[in-house]
C-alpha cells in the first residue's frame, strides 16, 4: 500500500455533554480516540475497538452508537453525550443511581456503556419487556457477570419513567 | 489502519465523482468498513463521507404500492418505520435479529448489502485467503469451518455472506438502485451477490465507483405469514449458522406466493424457486416444509466444523415455515426457545 | 450499647459513584504530558527464529519515534529467577524481546514507538519481518504419550499435586454394580476481562519510573521490573486502583508492561502501551484438557472407586499446573482412590490460572460422572451425593476446619424445587421445549498468605487504611473499609480505604480468591493494633480520664472509647490525636497465616447448583432458564457484593458450559476467533434468573475473620449442573465443552 504522508487536521465543532468543543483532528482518529485522548473523556471505554463489546457507547445525537466504529470527523456538528455528561458524583442520573443500588457492576469497565446504552434504550420508548430490554442491550458485553444485576437496574428505571 | 484523504459530499453526483478510483471508498455508517480498516484488510487512499447526502436518508412509497428506502437510512430507522413495519415486518423483524441497537443506528441499508464475511481466515491479515489475496488459498476448508458454507462453495472459498437484512431483501425480491460514472441502473436482488467461483474476492456485481442509493421493496410483503428464524452461538448479537427467511400467503387456506431464503449457508443468501414453486397450492404443514427444505438442501455439503448445519437447516426451514402461520407469537430478535 | 456491625451488612461499593459517572481511571487513561504511545508488533510464525527485520517503511511514517526489539533493546536481566513473578510456574518465563527465538504465535517481538495512537499502530503494520520456520505441534490429543508429571516450584506450594493411591482402585471398580468410565474435554479459553492490557509509565527522571499498570497486584509488577531492569524497587512505583477484570490474567505482568517501560527507559519519555484485542489472546489462557474417568459404586450407592486423570497443555518453557484431580477424594468418601495429573509440553504460550482454575476442569468431570453412577443406580443424583457425603477429608484423612455443603444441597434443592426433577428420559414439555434439572456440588481450596496493611487515625477523625491490594470489582475495597470500620467502632463514612499503589503495604496479587482471608485479616489486625494504641494513648491522656479501665472495659464507639461500666466516661479519639501533638496515630500488621494449625485441617468453600434448562426438541438450542446456587464460604462480609461475585461465577458457569472457547487451527497454530466477535462471551440475552443463597457456616481456624473467599466457588458447580441438566432432559451425555448449537440434534 501507498504510504500517504499524513493529511492536514481539520476542525471538528461538536457539542459535548452540553457544552461546545473544537478538535483538530487527522480523519483516521476514532470519535472514541478523540474523546478519550483530545478531550480526556476517559469515561467512554475501549473494550475492543472493533464495535464488539459496546465500552465504548456514547449517545450521539440521542442516539446510542459506537464510538469506535466511527470516525471524529464524521461527526462533525453533533451533540455527543458521554457518561460525563450524564452525571456526577453528588448528581447522578437516575440510571447511575440505580446501577448503585443494584450492584450492576463490578470492574466498572463495561458500566459507561452500559448506562448509556440503557438510557438512550429507555429514552428511545423501545424494549417493552424484560426479554426484549435483554436482547436490546445485549450489544452491551459486561465480563464479570453483572448481566442480571444490570437488567433489573435498567427495567427499574424503565418502569419508573412509565408510571 | 492507514491514514487516508478524508472528503464530504452532499449529492450523489458529488460522491460518484469524488470516489473515482479503485482504492476510494465510501463511507456511509463505517461500522464494517471501519472494522476492516483497523485490520488491516482494507486500505482506503481516500474516504468519501456521504452521509451529508439528505435524498438518500428518506423512506418513500413507490406508486406501485412498494417502498424505497433510501441507501442512507439506518437499519434501526427503517426497522421501525411504521410503514414497514405494517406492509414489511419480515424486514423488520430481520433487521432487528442482526448486529446490536448500537451498530443498527450507525449502520445503513447500502453498507448493509456490502458487508464482507467473517470468515475467521479473512479477517487474519497474516493468514492466506483467496477472498483477500487471491491465490493464497483457503485455509478454511481443512481448519476451522464452523461458520462456512454448505451451499454454493467453491473450492476456492467457503465463506458465508454474514449479513441478515440481505436474507429478507432476498425473499422479498427487492431491487437494488445504484448510480456510478456511467449513470444509474437497476440490479434484481437475485443478481446483486455473487457465488465465488474463481473470483472469490468479488462479493457482488457492484461496479467500481458505483455507489447504492436505494433498495426498493416491491408491493408483496407477506405481512401476514412470515418469519425470521436466526440460529446462533448465543442469543443476540451473533452471526446466523443458519437463519431462514420464509414469507407466504395463504389462499383458501393453501400456500400461495411462497418465499423462503436462507443466511449463514452460502456466499449469497440462498434461495431456490424450485422449492418456493414446489409449496404453491400445499398446506402450510411440516411435511411441506420439508419438502422443500430437501430442494432448497439439494447438493449441501459440510466440512468437519460445519456438517451439523445441513440438519439444522433442514429443521430451521420447517420450524420457520410453521412459525409465520402466526407471526404474533414472534418478537423481534427473540430465539426461538424464549 | 452495641453498635450494628458493618461486617455483614450489604453496602454499596465505595468506589462505585467514580465508576458509575467514567471518573474511575483505569490504566490506559492517565493522560500525562508528552505521552508516546507504542505498539505491540506480534510474531505471525509458531516456532521458530527472526532472520531480520526491515524497519525502512515503518521509520518512514511520519510521526514514528523509534522501533524496539530484540536487536537494539536495552540491556535486561539474564538469569530466569529474575524473570519470576510472584504467580510463574516452575521453567524459563518468556522475556518479551530478549532474543530471536519465537516460542509460539502472537509473541510479541517488536514495539513500534510514535507521538500518536494512529501512527504507531501503522507504522507497526508496515514491519518486514523473516522467519526461520521450525516445525511446531499444538496437538494436545496427538501428544497424549508425551505426558510427564509437573516440575515442582513454588506454585505447588499452593496447588499441589494430587495425593498417591489410596485402596485398591482395580478391585473395587472391577466389583462396583454400578460404573461409569467418560472423556471429558474442553478446548483453551481467554480471561478477556473488559479493559485490554495497558500501562503508561510515567519517566520521573534518572532510572526513576511511576507506571499506571493493569495488573491483580502491584506489588507484583514492581518487583518484576526492578528485577529485569535492575531498577531499585523504591524508584519503581506501580498505580492500579481501578482494573477493568482479571479473572486471572492480571496475575502475571503482562508484555505490555514490560515493553513500555522498555522504551520509556530507552527514550527518557513517558509511554504508554496498550494490547489490542486479538492480543489479547497471545498471553496465557486456561488450558486445554482432556479427562478420564471412572467411578464405581455397589448396588445401595456406596461410591467405592474413584479413577480421575488429567492432561493438560503446558508451553515448552514452564509447567503450569493446576489442581485438577484432586477434588472428588475429598468430596467424596470413596475408599479406593487414584489420581493422575500431566502435562503435555506444546507449542504455546503458557497456561495461565483463569477463574477457578483446575477446580471447575476436574469438577465437570467428577459432577458429570456422578450423575451418570447415580443414572446407573437408579438413585437420585442429590441423594447419591447425601449417601456419599464426606465428614471428613478422606484423601489427606484431615477434618474439614467447616463445611455446610449439606445445608447447601437441602437450602438450593428446596428453593429451587429439586423435588420436581423427573428421571432421564421423561422430560417435562413447555411447547417446542423439553425440561431438564441437574446439580453439581462445588469445592474451592482456601489458600492461606500472608499480606499486610497500615491503619491510622487522623485530626480530621478519619480512620485510613492501606494496603497495595487491588480490586478487580470482587468488592474488596469496600469489604476491607467494613472490617476496619468495625475494629474502631466507626461509621463507614469515616473509614477511608487507601489502595492500588505499591508504596503502600505490601499485598499479594489478587485472586485464588484469598484476598478477603489475607488482606481482610491484616486491616482487622492493622485495627486492632491502631486499637490498643489509641487506647493507650488514651490512658495517659491529661488528668486519666479512663482510670484503671483495662482494654476490655471499654468499647470503641462513633469516635469515642467509652468506658462500658460508666458510658458518661468518655475519650474522643480525635482528642488522643492532639495529645499525639495533632499526629495521626498509625500501626501496621501483616497477617501471618499459623501454617502449622492450618495444616491440621482441610480448608474448602462449598457450593451446590440446581439448574433448570430448556432445550428446543427439534433445534436443540439450550437455555439456562433458571439457577440456583448455594454457598458455603465462611463469614459473608458483604451480602451485596458478595451476591455479585456468585451471581458472576455463575454466569462463567454458563459461558464455559455453553459458550466460550478459543478455536485453535492445528494446521496454523493460532486461535482464530480472536476477538469478542466470534469469542463468545455470553450476552444479556443468554442470561436467564439467577439466585445466590448464602449458607451459614462458621469457621474459627481459617483467618482472623472466618471468611473463606467467594471469588471461584460461584463457577464451580454451575457447568456440571448444567450438562448434567441437558443429560437429564435428553439423555445425551455432554463431554466436549462447550456445548453448541448443532451438538443434540
Amino acid at each position: 500500500m501507498q504510504n500517504i504522508p499524513p493529511p492536514a487536521t481539520r476542525s471538528v465543532s461538536l457539542r459535548v455533554n452540553g457544552k461546545p468543543a473544537q478538535l483538530e483532528v487527522a480523519p483516521w482518529v476514532s470519535l472514541l480516540d478523540a474523546l478519550r485522548h483530545d478531550l480526556d473523556l476517559t469515561g467512554t471505554k475501549k473494550g475492543c475497538d472493533h464495535g464488539q463489546c459496546g465500552a465504548c457507547t456514547v449517545i450521539c445525537d440521542g442516539e446510542r452508537i459506537l464510538s469506535c466504529l466511527t470516525l471524529a470527523v464524521m461527526k462533525d456538528g453533533s451533540e455527543i453525550t458521554t457518561i460525563e455528561g450524564l452525571g456526577q458524583p453528588g448528581n447522578l442520573h437516575p440510571l447511575q443511581e440505580a446501577f448503585l443500588e443494584h450492584d450492576a457492576y463490578q470492574c466498572g469497565y463495561c458500566t459507561s456503556g452500559q448506562i448509556c446504552s440503557g438510557v438512550a434504550m429507555i429514552e428511545a420508548g423501545h424494549g417493552k419487556t424484560r426479554e426484549e430490554v435483554k436482547d436490546l442491550m445485549s450489544g452491551n458485553l459486561c465480563r464479570c457477570g453483572a448481566n442480571t444485576n444490570i437488567i433489573d437496574a435498567i427495567m427499574a428505571v424503565k418502569d419508573g419513567n412509565h408510571e | 489502519m492507514n491514514n487516508f484523504h478524508y472528503t464530504k459530499a452532499s449529492s450523489v453526483d458529488e460522491a460518484v465523482l469524488a470516489g473515482k478510483g479503485a482504492e476510494n471508498y465510501f463511507i456511509a455508517g463505517g461500522t464494517n468498513l471501519l472494522d476492516l480498516w483497523k485490520y488491516d484488510l482494507t486500505h482506503p487512499q481516500k474516504m468519501v463521507d456521504v452521509n451529508g447526502i439528505e435524498e438518500l436518508k428518506t423512506i418513500t412509497e413507490l406508486p406501485n404500492g412498494g417502498l424505497r428506502l433510501g441507501a442512507l437510512v439506518t437499519n434501526n430507522t427503517t426497522a421501525y418505520h411504521p410503514l414497514v413495519e405494517a406492509r414489511y415486518p419480515l424486514l423488520s423483524r430481520t433487521i432487528l435479529a442482526g448486529a446490536t441497537a448500537q451498530i443498527r443506528n450507525s449502520a445503513t441499508n447500502g453498507g448493509n448489502l456490502l458487508q464482507r464475511t467473517r470468515c475467521y481466515y479473512f479477517y487474519d491479515p497474516a493468514s492466506p485467503c483467496n477472498k483477500r489475496n487471491p491465490g493464497s488459498g483457503c485455509p478454511a476448508v481443512e481448519g476451522q469451518n464452523r461458520l462456512h458454507a454448505i451451499l454454493g462453495f467453491s473450492d476456492k472459498c467457503i465463506a458465508t455472506f454474514p449479513s441478515d437484512m440481505c436474507v429478507a431483501l432476498a425473499a422479498l425480491e427487492a431491487v437494488v438502485r445504484v448510480t456510478g460514472p456511467n449513470g444509474s441502473r437497476e440490479i434484481a436482488f437475485a443478481d446483486f451477490h455473487r457465488l465465488p467461483g474463481d473470483r472469490p474476492e468479488l462479493d457482488n456485481t457492484l461496479g467500481q465507483d458505483e455507489l447504492i442509493t436505494a433498495i426498493d421493496l416491491p408491493p408483496r410483503g407477506y405481512a401476514e405469514h412470515h418469519n425470521y428464524l436466526k440460529l446462533r452461538d448465543r442469543n443476540s448479537y451473533a452471526f446466523a449458522l443458519v437463519s431462514v427467511a420464509t414469507g407466504y400467503e395463504l389462499e383458501a387456506g393453501m400456500i400461495a406466493n411462497a418465499r423462503i431464503a436462507l443466511g449463514g449457508v452460502a456466499h449469497i443468501p440462498w434461495r431456490v424457486e424450485a422449492a418456493e414453486t414446489y409449496l404453491e397450492g400445499k398446506a402450510p404443514t411440516e411435511a411441506s416444509f420439508a419438502g422443500a427444505a430437501d430442494l432448497i438442501l439439494a447438493g449441501a455439503q459440510g466440512f468437519e466444523h460445519n456438517a451439523f448445519k445441513i440438519e439444522l437447516a433442514r429443521r430451521t426451514i420447517v420450524r420457520s415455515g410453521m412459525m409465520a402461520l402466526d407471526p404474533s407469537c414472534q418478537r423481534p430478535g427473540a430465539p426461538p426457545s424464549l | 450499647m452495641t453498635k450494628n456491625k458493618e461486617i455483614g451488612r450489604a453496602r454499596r461499593r465505595i468506589e462505585g459513584e467514580l465508576k458509575v459517572t467514567g471518573q474511575a481511571k483505569y490504566a490506559a487513561e492517565y493522560n500525562v504530558p508528552d505521552l508516546l504511545h507504542g505498539y505491540i508488533v506480534n510474531a505471525t510464525i509458531v516456532k521458530g527464529k527472526i532472520e531480520s527485520i526491515d524497519e525502512a517503511a515503518t521509520r518512514a511514517v511520519p510521526g514514528v519515534v523509534d522501533i524496539i526489539h530484540h536487536e537494539n533493546r536495552p540491556k535486561m536481566a539474564y538469569f530466569d529467577m529474575q524473570y519470576s513473578d510472584m504467580d510463574a510456574p516452575p521453567g524459563s518465563p518468556f522475556r518479551p524481546l530478549y532474543d530471536a527465538e519465537i516460542k509460539f504465535h502472537g509473541q510479541p517481538i517488536a514495539l513500534v514507538v510514535a507521538k500518536t495512537f494512529e501512527a504507531a499502530r501503522y507504522a507497526a503494520s508496515l514491519l518486514k519481518i523473516t522467519y526461520t520456520e521450525e516445525e511446531f505441534d499444538v496437538n494436545l490429543k496427538t501428544n497424549l504419550d508425551r505426558a510427564k508429571k509437573p516440575s515442582m516450584g513454588l506454585a505447588t506450594l499452593i496447588k499441589p499435586l494430587p495425593p498417591g493411591p489410596r485402596g485398591d482402585f482395580d478391585a473395587a471398580y472391577a466389583t462396583a454394580t454400578a460404573k461409569f468410565e467418560g472423556e471429558f474435554h474442553h478446548g483453551a479459553q481467554h480471561h478477556n476481562p473488559m479493559e485490554m492490557f495497558a500501562s503508561t509509565t510515567v519517566y520521573e527522571g534518572e532510572g526513576k519510573l511511576t507506571i499506571y499498570d493493569k495488573t491483580q497486584g502491584t506489588n507484583n509488577s514492581q518487583l518484576f521490573i526492578g528485577n529485569i531492569f535492575g531498577l531499585k524497587m523504591g524508584n519503581v512505583r506501580v498505580i492500579a486502583p481501578y482494573v477493568g477484570g482479571g479473572f486471572g490474567s492480571g496475575l502475571r505482568p503482562q508484555h505490555q508492561l514490560v515493553l513500555s517501560v522498555l522504551a520509556a527507559l530507552c527514550l527518557k519519555r513517558n509511554v504508554r502501551v496498550s494490547m489490542d484485542r486479538s492480543q489479547m489472546f497471545t498471553y496465557g489462557h486456561r488450558p486445554e484438557t482432556i479427562q478420564h474417568t471412572r467411578f464405581g459404586a455397589t448396588a445401595d450407592g456406596e461410591l467405592t472407586a474413584v479413577n480421575h486423570v488429567a492432561h493438560s497443555e503446558t508451553s515448552r518453557y514452564e509447567d503450569y499446573n493446576e489442581v485438577v484431580v484432586n477434588h472428588a477424594g475429598m468430596l467424596y468418601p470413596a475408599q479406593n482412590v487414584t489420581l493422575d495429573y500431566k502435562l503435555v509440553p506444546l507449542d504455546v504460550s503458557t497456561p495461565m490460572d483463569m477463574r477457578a482454575p483446575g477446580g471447575v476442569t476436574g469438577m465437570v468431570a467428577v459432577e458429570n460422572t456422578m450423575d451418570q453412577v447415580a443414572d446407573r443406580l437408579g438413585m437420585d443424583p442429590l441423594e447419591f451425593r447425601l449417601k456419599n457425603y464426606a465428614e471428613r477429608d478422606h484423601s489427606s484423612d484431615k477434618p474439614f476446619s467447616s463445611k455446610e455443603l449439606r445445608e447447601c444441597y437441602r437450602q438450593g434443592a428446596e428453593s429451587f424445587g429439586w423435588k420436581d426433577r423427573r428421571p432421564t428420559g421423561q422430560p417435562e414439555k413447555r411447547g417446542n421445549r423439553i425440561v431438564g434439572r441437574g446439580m453439581s456440588s462445588g469445592l474451592w481450596d482456601v489458600i492461606a498468605l500472608p499480606g499486610k496493611a497500615t491503619a491510622e487515625f487522623n485530626a480530621e477523625g478519619k480512620l485510613v487504611v492501606s494496603s497495595a491490594v487491588n480490586d478487580c470489582g470482587q468488592g474488596a475495597y469496600t469489604v476491607f473499609s467494613q472490617i476496619a470500620a468495625d475494629q474502631l467502632g466507626l461509621p463507614l463514612e469515616s473509614v477511608k480505604f487507601v489502595y492500588g499503589d505499591s508504596e503502600l503495604p505490601l499485598s499479594p496479587i489478587q485472586g485464588g480468591s484469598y484476598t478477603t482471608g489475607v488482606v481482610g485479616s491484616a486491616v482487622k489486625l492493622a485495627c486492632l493494633a491502631l486499637r490498643n494504641k489509641l487506647f493507650k494513648l488514651a490512658q495517659i491522656l491529661d488528668g486519666f480520664p479512663l482510670g484503671d479501665a483495662l482494654p476490655q472495659d471499654v468499647d470503641f464507639m462513633d469516635g469515642e472509647i467509652i468506658v462500658k461500666k460508666d458510658p458518661t466516661i468518655r475519650v474522643k479519639l480525635t482528642d488522643v490525636v492532639a495529645f499525639n501533638q495533632g499526629k495521626p496515630v498509625k500501626a501496621s500488621k501483616s497477617n501471618i497465616p499459623n501454617v502449622f494449625k492450618l495444616k491440621q485441617y482441610t480448608r474448602a468453600a462449598h457450593a451446590a447448583s440446581f439448574v433448570e434448562v430448556e432445550i428446543d426438541e427439534q433445534l436443540g438450542i439450550v437455555n439456562v432458564t433458571r439457577a440456583v446456587t448455594a454457598v458455603a464460604a465462611g463469614a459473608i462480609m458483604n451480602p451485596k457484593t458478595a451476591r455479585s461475585q456468585i451471581l458472576g461465577g455463575m454466569v462463567w458457569g454458563i459461558s464455559l458450559a455453553t459458550r466460550e472457547e478459543s478455536l485453535l487451527d492445528k494446521k496454523m497454530g493460532k486461535y482464530v476467533n480472536d476477538d469478542l466477535g466470534e469469542y463468545h462471551l455470553p450476552v444479556h440475552a443468554d442470561i436467564h434468573d439467577l439466585e445466590v443463597i448464602f449458607v451459614e457456616e462458621h469457621d474459627e481456624i481459617i483467618n482472623a475473620l472466618g471468611a473463606k473467599g467467594i471469588g471461584e466457588i460461584g463457577m464451580i458447580s454451575m457447568a456440571p449442573a448444567i450438562i448434567n441438566a441437558v443429560y437429564n432432559a435428553t439423555g445425551k451425555l455432554v463431554t466436549a465443552l462447550p456445548l453448541k448449537v448443532g451438538d443434540l440434534l
